[in-house]
């Protein structure tokens, strides 16, 4: 072997196909030779949907073995690749992952049936908190701010959106005082970010505890003392768009939902066209790679980070307002429970990418409703496992695009002049 | 646009950076500004770009006071400027970085692309720069680069355009190319200010040449004034500026490398399959625009950076140090003078004395027993101060409150104080006043006259020159060849750009 050839091997190596591989041997093994007898039904169409489309029945074991069969498949072709020393295509890995998921599923419901439907739609009401705190994180790393705050961002905007819905008994007022809330708590990380040059992972923190602190104190003091004037919201209307829900799985999923979903799937899509179609994007992007640079096109830094790191913590707070009045229809102790640590980890996950972000956010969502599904299904299965099993889709998924990621490059490093 | 500055005055602190300097450009012309590091060029045009506010004085075009709060309003100006360190974000294309900060939009605010590529391509084409306007700015070699800076200040339609040391990164082949551009530029009715401590460029390029020194204008010169009257001048006294050296008495082989390679911070194979020889009593130049892998190569002799495992070796006297840790290299007698004297050379909080003794940390001169020694690091402190020149109030000042020659020299001091067989000075007068960098040369020739073997890694051809017994060309991490000292700077910048002896 020439010293050449090692040096590109050093770049992409066979942790793909190996991790693969090996996955596609334990699914081929377990849910298929090993697996459980019985037919599962994916149900497409519930039962009271207009369009009803027959749910297809398939033996659980077959299945095992024919996504086995698939996903050996996929880890051989990747192989090949890695051997030629091209890395696997994205799109490959995710659709080995998705032959992954749908074995997992019918494994678990031998003898049931899988609701599409409700599992999809449920994952995204989940991941919508999730969502929007990664589009918040996005925003603020983006211009080169870190966020970690973002867990105080969404406890902020449930409490508000719980305590101001009871209050004026309008669920709108709710909403924008949670976003405003939590743009304050964003303020305050900008400002000493960026006029005081704090060291911004010590702010975040801060600011975690201080949310939790204060929400709790609140809580205890005021909220359980008068629950039913000031923590009662209940949750908004489900919107039903006409037409379009009617749609097998994609219309019950997508346009029957509550106005927070609705934003976070109108949210998406516009920090992506703003971020890499606009020049507000591209002057952002600009800031976070390389101020100095940005700096000497008349682009102010300073401006550019504070109006992003705090439209950022408005689309937190929306999250925290759809953990409330968009879910569990009252604010709780600490009830955001790590889902703004989630969030930080679907940024770095979906690559600083709004969509990819959101799509890992998915995933998150996902893993939650699993677990209870699946404990309702097959009560047998220790549910741990099944918890971990989209985490080990998400390795997979990673190990795919292992190297591309890269942070913004002024990320967490504040800016001075001269 | 005729530019004009008036009495520009700014400090920082207690340092008078520029000292009520006026300044004429004329239109169309090229307007050379020479002076030493730390003379306050990039500082006064700084100030013109308005990055730094100026304490007192005032800048005209065409006769009309300017007032910039920013560059937004210098750019808007039409002042344009390439700065030393490029200002371009390296995951963007060409044109995104051209288009940046005045955008082409279309409808909502969203990006016209279309438009910026049509401008950089308008603008390659009118002056012949060939440039891609799609390619990624982190893929581009330094001189495009280094064009793509130029067309954004064109494409803003500047008409002073400012020239931050622009030669420093390129091969003499690319600086040829860059003049050219600046006299088609010139020709144009572009006003030029370029910025340069390097004689002969001024002397090829510019039509008048202002001279700085320590923050004032010394005086105006033409450019057929000879070159030791533009030293002078830019220095303050006369320099000589050829190194004497007795011709070279090499004997047996000191350091022998075969077949090495290093990986950089990215991991890409920075240093590539490398092998040479360096003798005792001669100086082994390693010549080549910055970037190539001289960095990460000195690093690795030093044991810095460690050698792809299973390949080559590193011979020192016939011991092979391959695997040895930097303490070990060190003690079997390497010195090094490394490029960064604030990362790497020196603890900046640390004073003079504490820093001399860094890398004699156990069992030297400096200490007894587990104890330092200070009686003793005192005397030999003052000692080296005084015979290195380090001009300094005393030997307990912190390293950071010297001037960057001085602070070159106590590293210098530091390592050719202690008894070596091999010594690697990477860029040793990098960013250090003509006088230091006088001393330091002298001292190295004094090294290799001693019979001890030195290696000189730097990116400066007249230094390279001026001081090897063989020249090593290097060009993305390959040694292109090793040539003799009076190769030809044509042959060497061929060299440099991969064209093979």
């Amino acid at each position: 072997m020439t010293i050449t050839e090692l040096a590109k091997e050093e770049r992409v190596g066979f942790k793909s196909p190996a991790v693969m591989g090996f996955v596609g041997a334990v699914v081929m093994l377990f849910f298929g030779i090993l697996g459980r007898e019985g037919e599962v039904a994916f149900e497409i169409s519930r039962r009271n949907d207009v369009i009803q489309v027959p749910a297809i029945p398939v033996d659980s074991s077959t299945l095992g073995i024919f996504s086995g069969v698939l996903m050996l498949a996929i880890a051989g072709y990747s192989l090949s690749r890695s051997l030629k020393n091209l890395r696997t295509p994205i799109w490959l890995s995710s659709i080995y992952g998705l032959i992954g998921v749908i074995a997992l599923l019918g494994w678990l419901a031998a003898g049931a049936a899988v609701p599409i439907a409700f599992i999809a739609g449920t994952a995204l009401v989940l991941a919508v908190p999730i969502m929007l705190g990664a589009m918040g994180g996005i925003m603020c790393e983006r211009v080169g701010v870190t966020n970690i705050a973002i867990e105080a961002q969404l406890l902020t905007g449930a409490f508000m959106a719980a305590v101001v819905s009871s209050i004026t008994d309008n669920f709108l007022f709710g909403l924008f005082s949670a976003m405003i809330g939590a743009a304050l708590v964003s303020m305050v990380l900008a400002v000493f970010a960026i006029k005081y040059l704090a060291q911004q992972i010590i702010v975040g923190v801060v600011l975690n505890v201080l949310m939790i602190g204060i929400t709790n104190f609140l809580y205890q003091q005021w909220l359980t003392e008068d629950g039913e004037n000031v923590n009662f919201p209940g949750t908004m209307d489900i919107i039903r768009i006409p037409f379009l829900s009617d749609i097998p799985i994609i219309g019950p999923v997508l346009f029957e939902n509550r106005i927070t979903v609705f934003l976070a799937l109108i949210i998406v899509p516009t920090l992506y066209f703003v971020l890499f179609k606009s020049k507000l994007g591209l002057r952002a992007r600009a800031v976070g790679e390389h101020p100095l640079a940005a700096d000497t096109v008349g682009i102010n830094v300073g401006r550019t980070r504070f109006w992003w790191v705090t439209i950022g913590g408005m689309s937190a707070g929306l999250g925290g307002a759809a953990l409330t009045i968009g879910n569990a229809g009252a604010f709780g102790r600490e009830m955001s429970g790590g889902f703004g640590f989630i969030a930080l980890a679907v940024v770095i996950l979906g690559r600083w990418h709004p969509i990819s972000a959101a799509l890992a956010a998915l995933l998150f969502g996902f893993s939650i409703i699993l677990r209870v599904w699946a404990n309702q299904v097959s009560p047998g299965i220790p549910t741990d496992f099944i918890t971990m099993v989209p985490y080990i889709v998400t390795i997979i998924a990673v190990v795919g695009f292992v190297g591309q990621s890269r942070p913004p490059k002024a990320l967490a490093v504040p800016y001075t002049k001269g | 646009m005729k530019l004009e500055l008036r009495g520009i005055t700014k400090r920082f602190g207690t340092l008078v950076a520029n000292d009520s300097i006026n300044l004429v450009v004329e239109p169309g012309q090229i307007h050379a500004l020479l002076g030493e590091n730390g003379a306050g060029k990039s500082t006064l045009m700084n100030v013109l770009y308005g990055l730094y506010q100026a304490d007192a004085g005032e800048v005209l075009l065409d006769g009309v006071k300017q007032s910039f709060s920013g560059p937004g309003d210098a750019m808007a100006a039409g002042i344009g400027m390439v700065h030393q360190h490029f200002m371009l974000i390296p995951v963007f294309t060409v044109a995104e970085n051209v288009a940046l900060g005045h955008e082409p939009t279309g409808i909502l605010g969203s990006l016209d692309l279309e438009a910026a590529r049509k401008r950089v391509i308008e603008i390659s084409e009118k002056f012949g720069f060939n440039v891609d306007p799609d390619a990624l700015v982190e893929d581009l070699p330094v001189g495009v680069q280094q064009r793509v800076e130029i067309i954004k200040a064109l494409s803003r339609d500047a008409r002073v355009l400012v020239l931050d040391e622009p030669t420093a990164v390129l091969t003499p082949q690319e600086t040829d190319e860059l003049m050219l551009i600046m006299k088609q530029l010139a020709k144009s009715g572009t006003s030029i200010v370029f910025i340069t401590h390097k004689l002969r460029e001024v002397k090829e390029v510019a039509d008048i040449i202002t001279v700085i020194r320590l923050g004032k204008v010394v005086g105006d010169a033409k450019p057929d004034a000879s070159t030791s009257e533009l030293a002078s001048m830019m220095v303050g006294r006369e320099v000589e500026l050829t190194v004497d050296k007795k011709a070279v008495a090499a004997g047996d082989v000191v350091l022998k490398v075969e077949n090495i390679s290093v990986l950089d911070d990215r991991f890409q194979r920075a240093v590539d399959g490398i092998s040479f020889e360096v003798h005792a009593g001669e100086i082994l130049a390693f010549a080549g625009v910055q970037g190539n892998g001289q960095t990460e190569l000195a690093e690795a002799l030093v044991g810095l950076r460690s050698t792809l495992t299973g390949f080559g070796k590193i011979t020192l006297k016939g011991q092979d140090i391959t695997d040895r840790s930097v303490r070990r290299r060190l003690d079997a007698g390497i010195a090094y003078i490394p490029e960064d004297r604030k990362t790497d050379g020196l603890v900046s909080e640390f004073s003079i004395a504490e820093n001399l003794m860094i890398n004699a940390s156990y069992k030297s001169r400096f200490t007894s027993g587990p104890n330092i020694n200070f009686s003793s690091r005192r005397d030999i402190a003052n000692q080296l101060v005084k015979e290195f020149d380090v001009r300094t109030p005393s030997a307990d000042t912190p390293a950071g409150k010297l001037s960057g020659g001085n602070q070159q020299k106590v590293v210098v001091a530091r390592e050719l104080s202690r008894n070596v067989d091999l010594l690697i000075a990477s860029q040793p007068t990098r960013g250090v006043d003509v006088g230091s960098i006088e001393f330091i040369h002298e001292r190295i020739v004094a090294e290799r006259d001693a019979g001890k073997a030195v290696i000189l890694i730097s990116t400066e051809l007249d230094e390279v020159l001026s001081l090897a017994d063989r020249i090593a060309v290097m060009y993305r991490g390959k040694i292109v060849g090793i040539v003799g000292p009076t190769t030809s700077r044509e042959q060497l910048g061929k060299m440099m750009a991969g064209v093979s002896a």
